[in-house]
């Protein structure tokens, strides 16, 4: 699992960026994205993953089925 | 949650506002130029006591802070920074139509580099540009590393423009050594409820080191931040200004409250601000059908905390990337696009020959108005009025009434005649609602006045209006508003003695919802 954006709701607002502790989160054209292969969820930093704690609109941060939950290294 | 109630993370510092100059700024009450002589009172421009010189020097030229200055001198707003963290009930940073207009949404967002070309390009086109304001459209303190970039950018290439910004004060405390690092001398709060209880009702959550707080924890937590933000600011001798929003059953009542807090810690100018809240906007309160006050709500609210300090009511609301005098908005003529075709010739010295100009007008105004008023005195009546004035700037009755975006309202009396606020007629983005007629919907905006004073108005409307019970006036073109309205009153005054006229109470008017377009 990772977390994505979604596109249509984002407000391109940037707020996400600075707070992802993996730097998984850059602008592609009016939005931003996740590169889901450097999001742990915030797995190991924080309590609550970071974009979506910030993002102003609801349900834009989500998770990314298409990925398998992230497995901390042992 | 539980780390933040057991342990507060906000130690309020015991700041004594040190200087003579907050002291003086306590003490003070309204600031204007007064007949050449360079002293001053501001913000409502109900006093005429003198302001500390260093006071007035720093707001004289500021369109935001004083109301005198705001019919002469311009301002913008670069948007550089988009990121907020905090979530309030009358925002939606979300926007579908092409033509919305409020605050929190920009056309486009720009980088400090950007910013700082558009600024010298503004600069060098519109030579009454005297302030830089960063308001967003997200935080400025949410973005600190864009916001200070800018200002350190202008700083050096457009050195005699005042920089200013306006934040929800969350960061503020961590970022008050930069603010004056970076000669920032103003800086604006929003500051809607020093009552976590009721700050609740307005915040559904605010964001801080690394997490969401929700409810009452969220209010609390950012109620606290902005009034240490604000002591520090006082305490560093930096102007700040509160602005409120008022919102009829939530926090109208307490913003006297708010009122008192913030006059205790220094601040300078108090900016309390109607509702937005179309549901086409799509914010919270739009969609729960929260309203906004009318007029007459509003004014007897600024009115009832006038006592105790200064009373901004020349506030136009306006975009994060607003260019212009306050009641205009030129940002269509600096779109990114076009600042990088133009010819940018940044010349101080014909900034300052305008500016200089500028000031005789101003003086001349001034002037006009303190001759008028004088003829005003030993005449005794309880009379108040208010009239409607169709202007397009430098403090005189020029504009068409049909071409009016806004009509500025003025409260005369054997007092004189105050600045009470101003009624925006324009169109906004109604979200699919149909064409009203547009001589209505000025006529609600401006029922509570008297009379409307215009360059120039057609037959049509004429009767209109004066079947609605508002005098047209247009014996006045293009002569100073003030002057004018003083000596309109004392005619009306005379006329009602003479029995020729009916004083009649009239009714409330209604507030427009939307920010101002171009």
């Amino acid at each position: 699992m990772a977390y994505l954006i979604v596109a249509k709701n984002c407000t391109s607002c940037s707020a996400c960026e600075p707070e992802c502790p993996n730097k998984a989160i850059s602008e592609r054209g009016k939005s931003f994205v996740i590169d889901p292969a450097k999001c742990t969820e915030c797995i190991g930093f924080f309590d609550e993953p970071q974009c979506v704690a910030v993002c102003p609109v609801d349900r834009t941060c989500i998770v990314n089925l298409d990925y398998p939950r992230y497995q901390p290294q042992a | 949650m539980q780390e933040l109630s057991q342990r507060p993370i906000i130690k309020l510092a015991t700041f004594e506002p040190t200087g003579t100059v907050m002291q003086k700024i306590a003490e003070e009450k309204g600031c204007g130029t007064k007949g050449g002589s360079g002293k001053a009172s501001c913000g409502s421009g109900a006093g005429q006591n003198d302001l500390a010189p260093e006071i007035w020097e720093k707001v004289k030229n500021h369109p935001c802070y004083s109301e005198e200055a705001h019919h002469h001198y311009a301002r913008m707003h670069v948007a550089v920074a988009p990121a907020c963290n905090i979530q309030c009930n009358y925002c939606n940073r979300k926007y579908d139509c092409a033509n919305e207009s409020r605050p929190g949404v920009v056309s486009e967002k720009l980088t400090p580099e950007q910013a700082a070309k558009k600024v010298l390009a503004v600069a060098s086109t519109i030579p009454q540009m005297t302030v830089l304001g960063i308001a967003g459209p997200g935080d400025p303190l949410a973005n600190p590393e864009k916001t200070f970039k800018t200002f350190e950018l202008i700083m050096n290439t457009a050195p005699d423009i005042k920089l200013c910004l306006s934040t929800n004060g969350l960061m503020l405390p961590d970022h008050v050594e930069t603010i004056k690092k970076f000669n920032v001398d103003h800086v604006t709060i929003t500051i809607n409820m020093v009552d976590p209880e009721i700050g609740a009702k307005i915040y559904p959550w605010v964001f801080y080191k690394h997490k969401r707080y929700t409810g009452v924890e969220a209010a609390k937590l950012l109620t606290d931040r902005q009034l240490l933000g604000l002591e520090m600011l006082t305490a560093n001798g930096i102007l700040c200004k509160v602005n409120s929003v008022m919102i009829p059953g939530i926090n109208d009542k307490h913003l006297v409250e708010v009122n008192r807090a913030v006059k205790s810690r220094g601040a300078f100018l108090h900016n309390i601000m109607p509702l937005i809240s179309a549901p086409e906007h799509g914010t919270v309160f739009g969609l729960t059908g929260q309203r906004g006050p009318s007029a007459q709500e509003l004014k007897a609210l600024q009115d009832s905390c006038e006592g105790e300090m200064n009373m901004m009511r020349h506030c136009r609301q306006c975009r994060a990337d607003a260019v212009g005098l306050l009641g205009e908005d030129r940002s269509a003529e600096f779109t990114t696009e076009k600042i990088m075709e133009m010819n940018v010739n940044y010349d101080l010295d014909t900034r300052k020959a305008y500016q200089q100009k500028v000031e005789v007008e101003r003086q001349a105004t001034v002037a006009a108005k303190q001759a008028e008023l004088e003829t005003l005195v030993g005449e005794h009546s309880d009379i108040k009025i208010l009239v409607a004035v169709a202007t397009k700037g430098s403090g005189r009755i020029n504009e068409h009434f049909g071409h009016a975006k806004e009509f500025q309202v003025y409260e005369l009396s054997t007092a004189g005649a105050k600045f009470v606020g101003h009624r925006r007629v324009d169109l906004y983005c109604q979200g699919g609602f149909g064409e009203e007629d547009s001589l209505e919907t000025t006529i609600r905006a401006i029922n509570d006045c008297t009379a409307v004073f215009v360059a120039k108005i057609g037959g049509c409307p004429k009767d209109t209006l004066k079947k609605a019970g508002i005098e047209p006036v247009d014996k006045y073109a293009l002569a100073f508003i003030e002057q004018s309205a003083i000596a309109y009153f004392k005619e009306y005054v005379e006329r009602v003695k003479s029995g020729e006229i009916e004083h009649l109470e009239r009714g409330d008017a209604e507030i427009r919802q939307g920010a101002l377009v171009a």
